[in-house]
């Protein structure tokens, strides 16, 4: 009775998974809870925010999206990519909003018509990292581009994103200020997001270009490169807020963007962005209109 | 010798934590570890369903039948059997993204999402291990049971039960495949936390965040479910042998 017996179990699994899938779909409707006793709690909105992976990696969305989400009855739902990919997610309407950093792209991304405006959000900054052996002596160095030139002229191993995130971006601008096509067996594109290309620095004993909130994460969790250069004004790196225009995509949540970006600029916010540390150091600098107002505009 | 610093010996200890870290996560219930793990059942059970549904009886009929251009379709298949699951992800999202045809339907960065992109990656391996064994049941028996006097159907069912086990074998192929995917789900599921993040994608994030034992852990309870499950399946298979 082999036969039967297969052709039952077979019965059984696909009744079984199919009931899965159902719970499986059920599961997207989630988002409306149980109405609950004190029924002051209506179904939280759904807010899709792509994102920086630095911003999600380092840990501070977990620190500042509760209070939006307690204030605005909303999830958030984090797309966490390179700069590249979240805003052609927006250029796409597959976003409500977009935080990320990339300051020409973002300016040409409201330009073309797919974000209502731009408002600035925070700062933190690039740095150059590498083996502490530091073959290219480069260590103290003030000028990011001098001590790209001084890591091509010594064919000292460097790892590039290469993945057109934003810090692709600003690696690529300082390769320009520097007046050097980065080519050769020492220059290596990885493609991957950054805490990827640390990890592969690390172990190739290679210089990268980092943002300080993901080294700073990563610092804490026994990465050993060393910080090298810092402070130059070519490796300050803005973040931008930008609400996807709903006049390209009717179906954004435009309203919950804007209060998004209004929330993220707000003073409160603000210093709730000021007080992130991890290992004691703070990784953002807030830089909203409202920040530098009630800061004497510095 | 390994000093206590030497950094042999750190990876080392990295592995002994994370194997320390997942027996924690789970003898601990860890809340957010159980959910990640149910989701991924949940994304993989479905898929396979879905895959077996299609694929089986589309195996089976493509291994009874004769056509002209069989055999250019058979390569097809068989190359589907490869298809790399990233590419997958992104024709995925092209298509339910809001710009893609099938944008209304608002299932981007959903469950829904993920499971289309695993059927379209499981469904040639079912197709195509089935399609082999029901080809190589002994063409006789079919004919044999039509003189009996069975009708089409219950031949083909019989040819069908004859090539159980290579079916199984193709169910197990597309789950394994299934549940260790990570490029596509990653793309149209977004990994966002609590509601399509999965065994595969919370690894991935671990890893960029440094956190490489709870990466690891995440990786033994990755194997250790998938272990469980080809376990019933094989079991299942020995109990049809003895019957």
């Amino acid at each position: 009775m082999a036969k039967r017996r297969f052709l039952v179990l077979f019965l059984i699994f696909t009744l079984v998974s199919l009931t899965a899938s159902l719970a499986a779909c059920d599961d997207d409707k989630e988002e409306q809870p149980a109405p609950t006793p004190t029924a002051e709690a209506a179904t939280p909105a759904r807010l899709i925010l792509a994102t920086t992976t630095s911003t999600e990696d380092s840990g501070l969305l977990e620190y500042i999206l509760p209070d939006f989400e307690a204030k605005y009855n909303a999830d958030v739902d984090v797309i966490a990519v390179g700069t590249g990919q979240a805003l052609e997610l927006g250029q796409n309407g597959d976003a409500d909003v977009v935080l990320v950093h990339a300051r020409a792209r973002e300016d040409a991304f409201v330009a073309d018509g797919y974000g209502t405006a731009r408002y600035d959000v925070m700062y933190n900054d690039f740095i150059l990292v590498g083996p502490a052996a530091d073959p290219a002596g480069i260590r103290g160095m003030t000028e990011a581009a001098a001590a790209f030139t001084r890591i091509a002229e010594t064919g000292s191993t460097f790892i590039s994103r290469g993945d057109d995130s934003g810090t692709h971006s600003k690696e690529k601008a300082i390769w320009t200020a520097a007046g050097i096509t980065p080519e050769g067996d020492w220059y290596l594109s990885a493609g991957q997001g950054m805490g990827e290309v640390l990890t592969m620095s690390e172990e190739m004993g290679a210089y990268t270009l980092s943002d300080r909130a993901t080294y700073v994460a990563r610092q804490a969790t026994g990465l050993k490169l060393e910080f090298l250069v810092e402070g130059d004004p070519i490796l300050f790196n803005p973040y931008g807020v930008i609400p996807v225009n709903p006049q390209k995509h009717p179906n954004v949540n435009a309203e919950l963007a804007q209060a998004f970006a209004d929330w993220i600029t707000s003073l409160e916010t603000q210093e709730l962005i000021a007080s992130f540390q991890v290992n004691g150091q703070a990784l953002f600098t807030p830089d909203s209109q409202a920040w530098r107002a009630a800061h004497g505009g510095e | 010798m390994l000093t206590a610093d030497h950094p042999r010996r750190q990876i080392i200890e990295t592995i002994f934590d994370a194997l320390r870290e997942a027996l924690r996560l789970i003898v601990s219930l860890d809340p957010a570890v159980i959910e990640v793990m149910w989701r991924s059942l949940q994304v993989t059970l479905s898929a396979l369903a879905l895959s077996a549904a299609i694929g089986i009886p589309l195996g089976t009929w493509l291994a009874l039948v004769r056509f002209p251009g069989q055999r250019l379709l058979n390569a097809l298949i068989y190359t589907g059997m490869g298809l790399p699951p990233v590419v997958v992800g992104l024709v995925v999202y092209l298509v339910l993204s809001n710009r893609g045809p099938l944008g209304d339907l608002g299932w981007l960065f959903s469950i829904k999402a993920m499971v289309v992109a695993q059927v379209i990656i499981a469904t040639p391996l079912v197709v195509g291990v089935t399609m082999s064994s029901v080809r190589a049941v002994d063409p006789a028996l079919r004919v044999q049971l039509r003189a009996l006097g069975a009708t089409p159907w219950q031949a083909t069912a019989a040819a069908l039960i004859e090539a159980r086990f290579g079916v199984i074998v193709g169910l197990v192929a597309g789950f394994g495949s299934i549940i260790s995917e990570v490029g596509a789900v990653m793309l149209v599921g977004g990994n966002i936390d609590g509601r399509t993040r999965v065994l595969t994608t919370a690894i991935v994030l671990e890893t960029r965040r440094g956190n490489f034992d709870v990466a690891l852990a995440l990786g033994i309870i990755l194997l250790t479910l998938s272990f469980v499950a080809n376990l019933i399946m094989v079991l299942g298979q020995g109990k049809l042998a003895e019957s």
